[in-house]
């Protein structure tokens, strides 16, 4: 299997076709897509509440413009985010949204026909687009629509094992198909990685079950660095149990969060913003709650919950604008929401940090490009909000697209890369090989779940040193104890269980990176919630973590937070 | 109940002439689902078992199977509604290529669902802003757009297991999706696609698909809608909008 392209987009999600539209339509027709799942079965379905834009159609958005969106996001993101990123993100929001509506996106609609749009946390208007509660899934079959009237090609169930460095940039990677087994190699001029965040790193997250962080890790070893890992956000309201996401939109049309005393605690942390407070922060409160025995369930198998109750709603509003959650409730929990409240309990949701980009997305790596979720531009910093990442994807997939195009057509790789390829897969080949022939005294599913179980445990919401200490000492008891995992299914097709080794090598290295800039930032700020350092301390940490991977495991470094109106202020809601 | 019994279709091309299935007996836990059921049984005991699965949350279209006599997403399912006697029965979809297990070969499903064009058509320069479209028009696809290519109707079809070049339910419900989108202008190309043999005339309103759709889409009922516009055009009724 010898696949060569001018460009290679890994992932096949929202961020992965965006960029692959923008290739193909900037010139560039030899493009194609590498995805684990067929497009539409990415991670980006999953998202729910919408995509924020301010197109001011909103009776109460009417004041709305860019300037507000990007102060909004940088808000956010207790100051972290950089600024002419959040810019940019928030200028390119109208066009991108209406792009998306004028290749077909179902959005919902206003009586006088423009695109609907909610209230969500943090924002200071009506300002999220929506397709009901399945933003998503509109947003991701649109695009896929899109690749697919392009011509552009697709391997799917395609999984990248490895990047290919040759001199001084990147020429490809190694990859394997799924269903044959086979190993083979993807030449390019650039590649783009568009692979989703790392939440299956996480007990109690609501992501997907592939979200395993590999494309981050591979642009780890292939010695990029990744940015501001101990960024990990949790969503308020994942559905008790099951952590399937209850979207924000729930409490942007209207939902209450209620402890077992039936009040709306959130008029203790946010007395304005009240349950639209940022995620961070309404995340905190909730679990603040349950520790202090405000909660149901408390000390229960599965943890305490609290009450998002949407019975004032009433059904016909639910039934038009919260159905897949009212769906999901029934199905998952056995309960409907028109008549019940909903037990919810904060889940792992987004990693805010990632591969290490810059405003066109391009890496540290010449060659080498990221996109939504496993890159970090940065524009969510330390907290992102509802509503940007799905706008992340499709903007960063839009530039970083453009760009590639640009550069291929500027730089392709000269001379052969035949050699580099051969060799890159050879050691992969080797790395299977051990796996295979592994003493056999681990096995991968158990390692996975102590992973998970620490890092939600030591490396959660809230953090202190002995914590952040205790959780890295284990990340790296389990990369001794990996050694020991043994793949015993040695057959060629289909074989999971080889998948999910090795992606478990990359779960591990990316906790190590997130644990350890977690346990170096001696400072609260955002999602990074440390009891012994309470306070943001804009002083020393009003910059970026830089994780790079070396033999020894991971190196940390810093770099400046790009800083051009809103200098840093006190974050009240 | 403690535990219960999971019988998987079993077939390794790599070792097996045919395939069998093989029994487990697995832990029940309140509330589980086939999936977590499978997964379960992957990770303690059998590593060689394959099956897909993405979201766990009824929306990626991955876990589609043929679960105790109904199609049906393996993550939606609980095992305590799935039970005959004490075993749920676990099948790969029908009437497509076994690869492994539980995991078969899609390729004419997303080819079939390229077919009908599955995208927005409309060669007039956009205007500056959305395209307006009331809530009343937006309704009009409402249904449809809540595909999420899992497969199921497409297996459960028994026209299109007669039939090599029918389209199918899935096929139809996009090709419906767009004719009833007040932005899209494609209205007589698609007709042109569907209103033949290997298109709505091949609907025999068996109803399989309505059953087997875990999204609660009637695919039956977009077909006979596609179908008497496909009839009007037959018959001179439709030009150009």
């Amino acid at each position: 299997m010898r696949m060569k392209h001018r460009v290679a987009i890994v992932g096949g999600g929202l961020a992965g076709l965006r960029a692959a539209i923008a290739v193909y339509d900037g010139g560039v027709h030899d493009v194609a897509i590498v995805s684990q799942l067929p497009p539409v079965r990415s991670h980006s379905v999953a998202a729910a509440g919408g995509i924020n834009g301010s197109l001011a159609n909103h009776p109460d958005g009417k004041d709305d413009n860019w300037e507000k969106h990007a102060f909004d996001t940088i808000k956010g993101s207790d100051y972290l985010a950089d600024q002419d990123a959040a810019e940019i993100l928030a200028k390119e929001a109208v066009n991108v949204i209406v792009e998306t509506e004028h290749w077909g996106c179902p959005y919902s609609r206003n009586p006088d026909g423009t695109i609907a749009q909610r209230p969500f946390g943090g924002a200071g208007f009506p300002r999220t687009c929506y397709a009901a509660d399945k933003t998503g899934h509109a947003l991701l079959h649109t695009l896929y629509q899109q690749v697919l009237k392009r011509g552009i090609k697709i391997y799917q169930e395609v999984l990248v094992l490895s990047l290919v460095r040759h001199e001084d940039r990147v020429v490809g990677a190694v990859v394997m198909d799924i269903v044959s087994g086979e190993i083979g190699t993807v030449q390019a001029d650039a590649i783009l990685m568009a692979t989703g965040g790392a939440g299956k790193i996480y007990a109690h997250s609501t992501n997907n079950l592939l979200n395993t962080g590999l494309g981050m890790a591979l642009a780890f070893w292939a010695g990029v660095p990744l940015k501001d890992m101990e960024f990990i956000q949790f969503h308020p309201t994942g559905l008790w149990g099951t952590n399937i996401l209850m979207t924000e939109g729930c409490r942007g049309e209207g939902g209450y969060l209620v402890n077992n005393q039936g009040e709306r605690f959130m008029a203790r942390y946010a007395p304005k913003a009240m349950e639209l407070g940022p995620r961070d922060i309404v995340a905190r409160s909730i679990l603040t709650e349950i520790l202090e025995g405000r909660g149901f369930n408390q000390g229960g198998p599965g943890g305490g919950y609290v009450h998002l109750d949407l019975r004032h709603l009433g059904e016909a509003k639910i039934n038009e604008r919260l159905p897949e959650v009212r769906e999901i409730c029934k199905n998952f929990a056995g309960i409907d929401p028109v008549y019940e409240p909903i037990p919810v309990q904060p889940s792992q949701h987004y990693t805010m940090g990632g591969i290490d980009v810059n405003i066109h997305g391009a890496a540290r790596l010449k060659g080498l490009y990221a996109a939504g979720e496993c890159a970090c531009v940065s524009v969510h910093g330390a907290n992102r909000l509802g509503g940007n990442s799905l706008l992340d994807t499709i903007v960063w997939g839009k530039l970083s697209g453009q760009h590639m195009a640009q550069f291929v057509q500027d730089d392709p790789v000269k001379g052969s890369a035949d050699r580099a390829l051969a060799d890159a897969q050879a050691q992969v080949e080797a790395r299977i090989r051990e796996l295979f022939t592994a003493s056999g005294t681990e096995q991968e599913a158990v390692l996975r779940v102590e992973l998970q179980e620490n890092m939600f445990n030591n490396v959660g919401i809230f953090r202190d040193e002995d914590s952040l200490k205790a959780g890295l000492a284990k990340v790296r008891e389990l990369r001794e104890r990996y050694r020991n995992v043994k793949v015993r299914n040695t057959g060629r097709v289909y074989n999971m269980e080889l998948i999910r080794a090795y992606e478990l090598r990359g779960m591990i290295d990316v906790a190590e990176a997130i644990a350890a800039g977690a346990l170096a930032r001696k400072e609260s700020r955002g999602s990074h919630a440390r009891r012994d350092y309470p306070e943001r301390d804009d002083a020393n940490f009003l910059k970026h973590t830089l994780a790079f991977h070396t033999p020894e495991g991971v190196r940390l470094d810093y770099s400046p937070v790009t800083i051009t109106r809103y200098q840093p202020q006190a974050r009240k809601y | 109940m403690k535990e219960f019994k999971l019988k998987v279709f079993r077939y390794d091309p790599e070792k097996d002439e045919r395939h069998h299935y093989e029994t487990y007996t697995v832990d029940y836990r309140d509330g589980m689902t086939v999936l977590e059921a499978l997964l379960w049984v992957f990770e303690k005991k059998d590593p060689s078992l394959a099956f897909r699965y993405s979201c766990r949350e009824a929306i990626c279209g991955s876990c589609a199977m043929y679960i105790s006599g109904r199609y049906a997403l393996a993550c939606k399912v609980q095992v305590k509604n799935a039970l005959e006697g004490d075993t749920v029965t676990v099948s790969p979809l029908p009437h497509m290529p076994v690869i492994k297990d539980l995991v078969v070969d899609q390729t004419k499903l997303w080819a079939n669902y390229a077919r009908v064009k599955p995208w927005l058509i409309n060669d007039t320069p956009p205007p500056e802003r959305e395209r307006l479209q009331s809530p009343e028009d937006r309704a009009k696809y409402n249904m449809e757009i809540d595909c999420i290519l899992c497969g199921s109707c497409f297996a459960s079809c028994p026209s299109g297991a007669n039939n090599e070049e029918y389209l199918g339910p899935h096929a139809l419900v996009w090709a419906s999706r767009f004719f009833h989108d007040t932005r899209d202008t494609a209205d007589i190309e698609r007709l042109e696609i569907v209103a033949n043999e290997y298109g709505v005339f091949r609907c025999h309103t068996i109803f399989n698909c309505v059953e087997a759709c875990p999204k609660h889409i009637n695919p039956t009922d977009a077909i006979q809608r596609l179908k008497k516009a496909a009839m009007a055009y037959k018959l001179g009724l439709i030009k150009k909008k």
